[in-house]
């Protein structure tokens, strides 16, 4: 491990630091709050020339994708950031980044949808686009975006699948935290130079994309779908040699806290995780065994890894920063809820949303809330 | 003088075998443009005829690297190539000419819903070509109106015929301040390869748009495509013309028509060849009709004509 350096920083700078010292290609962006700072941060880095890349100022979302897509089949490694209804606009796009096997890696800093129109955070904007065919991250600190995003490339690459690293607008995108960088050059150790296995290029003409019929298309469809599942170990492989070369560590694909003897757990992503430690001091000071499970991964979910880690006969608070439209509740409940049914009978599962628009989830808050739901 | 057909390169990047309707105008303009541009090229398409015309996956009738993006984005996507290729060049990951990014767009694509984009990419002065063939309609979708469809012009969407004259496409990307725009059609493949070569040698965004007569949606006889083009140019329906640098030029014989040398044969004859005017020229409005047609030729030719007079 080379020296490192600490500094402090928000989350969006920090993203942008990672994002040059994965020494991108091309940045095509758009501004929306609260992601618009990453953007202006790499638009001034390629402008000063501390990073050798284009900045392609492009005219909306639909066409940052759409940029970002196209340059990563010429070749690319392609990076771009946007938050709420800009990542709505590119959707029909996300799925030409997974369909097409483009590893392009984007943060989006999650903000509320419209309407009517919020700036501030939860976590619809990226539920919405589950299906969509991307992995999907949620950071919980400054220093884990940064990490995070350098991993999703090597991951990215490695399985050819589009990355989104998820982290809650101004909690943490605009929030300043002790930030260690690592050397540039345990950061080019970690993420070697993209080359990819195919390309745009005029000595191989062949199309890409084009019109299939059923027994072509069903193929693709079916490999999108196991190579995603099959990104789980990639996952975790990037999370241990990450931290082999910086000795930094958030989790792999799940990150815990004092879970071990827990009888209570709270389930949440994002920077509520960070919060919730703290809410957990609280509850374990009031006499309750209380632990933390943090997917990072959200997609793929992570289900072997919460099924072996969760404690016998634990009651799993599930803490949703979203709605489950036509469920009561939110996505994160259902989504245990599947992967618990038949396996593990011994748990029981409670839901509460909260956090929506921004309502700030303090520890206390949240504290309290856990132990209500031990009431119901 | 435009280069003779009989000078045209032997290069094909059309291959023979593909999807097209015989007589299909894009697939002729296609051809033309291929031997201009040679096989260093990378093509984007979105979705219509052309892409219907290639061939299923894993066939490909285009010799080219091929990809198909979404409707909306050909001039960002081709943004992204261009730049994504122009840095790998300069970290020195790519070596040699580089090859010309261009998109090859229906009228849909290019007016309509991939506007935005085009417009964005023409204002960001990217290095790309960006062809429009226009058929002036949805032709893949079972030809609907677009908004390059001419006033009058039946189309499944417009079932009692167009009310409103079309854009002039080609004229809002000159006002974008390009460094290159031209219009062509198939009658004239001479004038559609020089300039074709031109904008693959000038630097940033080139705009061609070639007229397309689809004998489908404009229902006409499938020989005829060369002649209805011919046609259109000859009564001013459509105009041959360039533009370096905003500097406009005409091309023959639409500068015989602008310079006022020539005069433009009469709309009728066009609209009467074609079956998508029928309705209009059976109605008892008939007349009033094709007057407000030729109205609508006639005031594109003396914009363009003042246009054409500034030259800073
Ligand atoms: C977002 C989206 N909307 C609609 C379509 C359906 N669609 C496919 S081709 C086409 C029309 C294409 O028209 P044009 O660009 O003029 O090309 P042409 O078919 O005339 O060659 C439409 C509407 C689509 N593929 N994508
Ligand atoms: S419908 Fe028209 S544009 Fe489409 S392939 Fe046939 S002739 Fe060509
Ligand atoms: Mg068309």
């Amino acid at each position: 491990m080379k020296t490192a350096q600490v500094i402090m920083d928000t989350g969006a700078h920090a993203a942008a630091l990672a994002v040059k010292s994965a020494r991108v290609d091309v940045v095509p962006g758009y501004p929306i709050t609260p992601q618009t700072s990453i953007m202006e941060a790499l638009a001034a880095m390629v402008e000063n020339g501390e990073l050798h890349a284009r900045f392609i100022p492009v005219e909306g979302e639909h066409s940052s994708m759409a940029a970002a897509v196209a340059a990563s089949a010429a070749g690319a490694r392609v990076f771009t950031a946007t938050s709420a209804n800009g990542l709505l606009y590119m959707h029909e796009v996300l799925h030409m980044a997974s369909g097409g096997r483009l590893p392009v890696v984007m943060c989006n800093v999650n903000r509320g949808i419209f309407a009517p129109w919020t700036l501030w955070a939860d976590h619809q904007d990226s539920m919405a686009q589950r299906d969509t065919g991307w992995i999907q991250y949620h950071c919980s600190s400054n220093q884990e975006v940064f990490n995070t995003i350098l991993q999703a490339f090597r991951v990215a690459e490695q399985i050819n699948i589009p990355v989104m690293v998820n982290f809650d607008g101004f909690a943490i995108s605009h929030c300043l935290m002790p930030l260690t960088l690592p050397s540039q050059e345990d950061i080019d150790r970690f993420l070697p130079p993209y080359e990819p296995e195919w390309r745009l290029d005029p000595a191989h003409p062949s199309s890409f994309s084009n019109v299939t019929n059923a027994p072509e298309y069903a193929p693709f469809r079916q490999m999108l779908s196991d190579d995603i599942m099959a990104s789980i170990p990639l996952v975790k492989q990037a999370a241990q040699e990450y931290k082999d070369i910086t000795g930094m560590w958030d989790g792999d694909t799940i990150d815990t806290y004092r879970l071990e003897d827990a009888e209570v757990v709270a389930f949440a992503i994002n920077s509520m995780g960070a919060e919730l430690r703290l809410s957990i001091d609280i509850l374990r000071q009031q006499g309750i065994k209380a632990g933390l499970l943090r997917p990072r991964l959200y997609l793929p979910f992570p289900a072997e890894d919460i099924i072996t880690a969760l404690p016998q006969n634990a009651q799993v608070m599930v803490l949703d920063r979203n709605y489950n439209f036509g469920h009561p509740g939110g996505i994160l409940a259902s989504e245990l809820k599947s992967v618990l049914f038949g396996r593990r009978n011994d748990i029981t599962v409670k839901n509460r949303v909260m956090g929506i628009g921004g309502i700030d989830l303090t520890r206390q808050f949240m504290a309290a809330e856990i132990r209500a739901m031990m009431d119901e | 003088m435009a280069t003779s057909i009989k000078k045209l390169p032997d290069i094909e990047q059309v291959l023979s075998g593909n999807g097209a309707c015989g007589g299909c105008p894009a697939t002729m303009g296609l051809r033309i443009v291929g031997k201009a541009l040679g096989s260093n090229a990378i093509m984007l398409l979105t979705p219509s005829c052309s892409v219907a015309s290639m061939g299923m996956t894993p066939r490909l009738g285009y010799n080219w690297p091929c990809i198909n993006i979404t409707f909306a984005s050909a001039g960002s996507s081709a943004s992204g190539i261009t730049h994504a290729l122009e840095v790998m060049q300069e970290k020195g990951r790519l070596h040699g000419e580089l090859p010309t990014v261009f998109a090859w767009v229906g009228d849909g694509g290019t007016y309509d819903i991939g506007f935005q984009a085009l417009s964005g990419a023409a204002e960001r002065n990217d290095n790309i070509i960006f062809f429009c063939y226009n058929n002036e309609a949805y032709s893949n979708t079972g030809v609907q109106r677009s908004g390059a469809t001419p006033r009058g012009s039946f189309t499944t969407t417009t079932p009692t015929g167009k009310r409103q004259p079309k854009k002039n496409m080609a004229l809002l990307m000159l006002e974008h301040n390009i460094p290159y725009v031209a219009t062509a059609t198939v009658a004239y493949p001479g004038d559609l390869y020089d300039k074709v070569v031109k904008a693959k040698n000038i630097p940033g965004m080139k705009y061609i748009e070639i007229q397309a007569p689809c004998y489908l949606g404009w229902q006409f006889d499938m020989p005829e495509t060369v002649q209805m083009s011919r046609m259109a140019v000859r009564s001013g329906a459509w105009l041959l013309w360039e533009a370096e640098n905003g500097k406009i030029s005409f091309n023959n014989p639409s500068s015989l028509i602008i310079s006022g040398k020539k005069d433009a044969a009469p709309v009728d004859e066009y609209l009467m060849k074609q079956g998508r005017f029928n309705r209009l020229l059976k109605g008892p409005d008939a007349e009033s009709r094709i007057a407000e047609i030729q109205g609508d030729i006639d005031r594109e030719i003396a914009f363009i004509r003042e246009r054409a007079k500034i030259t800073i």
